[in-house]
């Protein structure tokens, strides 16, 4: 069994227009490469200089990644994970 | 492409606005997945508290999109408040703007125009930024 991923619509583009995608890993960080392999350009959507963006907002099972760790966060077969985009601005 | 909402839901973004100021107010308004209408008002939180800065809570925004998905909507519009300037999106608003099927409506509750409003939409995709047509329904 795999991580399940939710893809926003700014994303999209790079998943073929796919709203779930499928990926794995034992963290955040192995997800995201694993999403990358599959999908290039998507890492460097959700990461700058090597931490998570800002204004990005992951969740693992609705937990903010934030407070579980970011990139080193646990992930396992069967999670759920939830990238959003912030809605923030000046 | 041309904005319609009505005139109540103007009028709550308005007031919204002014009992927030001097911090930004902001919000969404939500409508059945695919129309593109603004059925449904929903005023969200700044988390930022500041006058110059507006941002959901993440557990807010994660809540909003869930309760969306469940409900089969889709966020139609986004609006936000700029206290002290042109009801024009800042360079914040287009770098951080992640919806781009999405009206981003801005709303000036600068003194000098007040209680006269500046309620402009535009759309936001890929850093840029056009302007369109605002019409208000009864």
């Amino acid at each position: 069994m795999s991580i399940e991923v939710r893809i926003p619509t700014i994303l999209r583009p790079f998943t073929k227009d796919q709203k779930k995608v499928e990926a794995s890993g034992s963290t955040l960080s192995g997800v995201i490469n694993d999403l990358d392999v599959q999908y290039p350009g998507i890492a460097e959507r959700l990461l700058e200089n090597g931490a998570l963006r800002r204004f990005i907002n992951i969740y693992i099972n609705d937990e903010d990644v934030r407070f579980m760790g970011g990139l080193d966060a646990p992930t396992k077969a069967g999670d759920s994970i939830t990238i959003l985009p912030a809605v923030a601005g000046g | 492409m041309t904005l319609e909402i009505s005139r109540t839901f103007v009028d709550l973004i308005l007031e919204q606005s002014r009992a927030e100021y001097p911090d930004e107010a902001c919000g969404v308004i939500l409508g059945p997945l695919g129309s593109g209408k603004a059925v449904r008002i929903k005023p969200m939180i700044n988390a930022a508290h500041s006058p110059t800065f507006y941002e959901f809570d993440p557990k807010d925004l994660l809540s909003l999109y869930r309760e969306a998905d469940d409900k089969d909507e889709e966020i139609v519009v986004i609006y936000h408040s700029h206290t002290d300037t042109a009801a024009f999106p800042s360079r914040t608003d287009i770098a951080y703007a992640g919806e781009p099927g999405a009206h981003y409506v801005l709303v000036s509750t600068r003194q000098e125009i007040a209680p006269d409003t500046e309620f402009r939409s535009f759309r936001i995709v890929e850093g840029q930024v056009t302007e369109e047509e605002v019409s208000i329904t009864d």
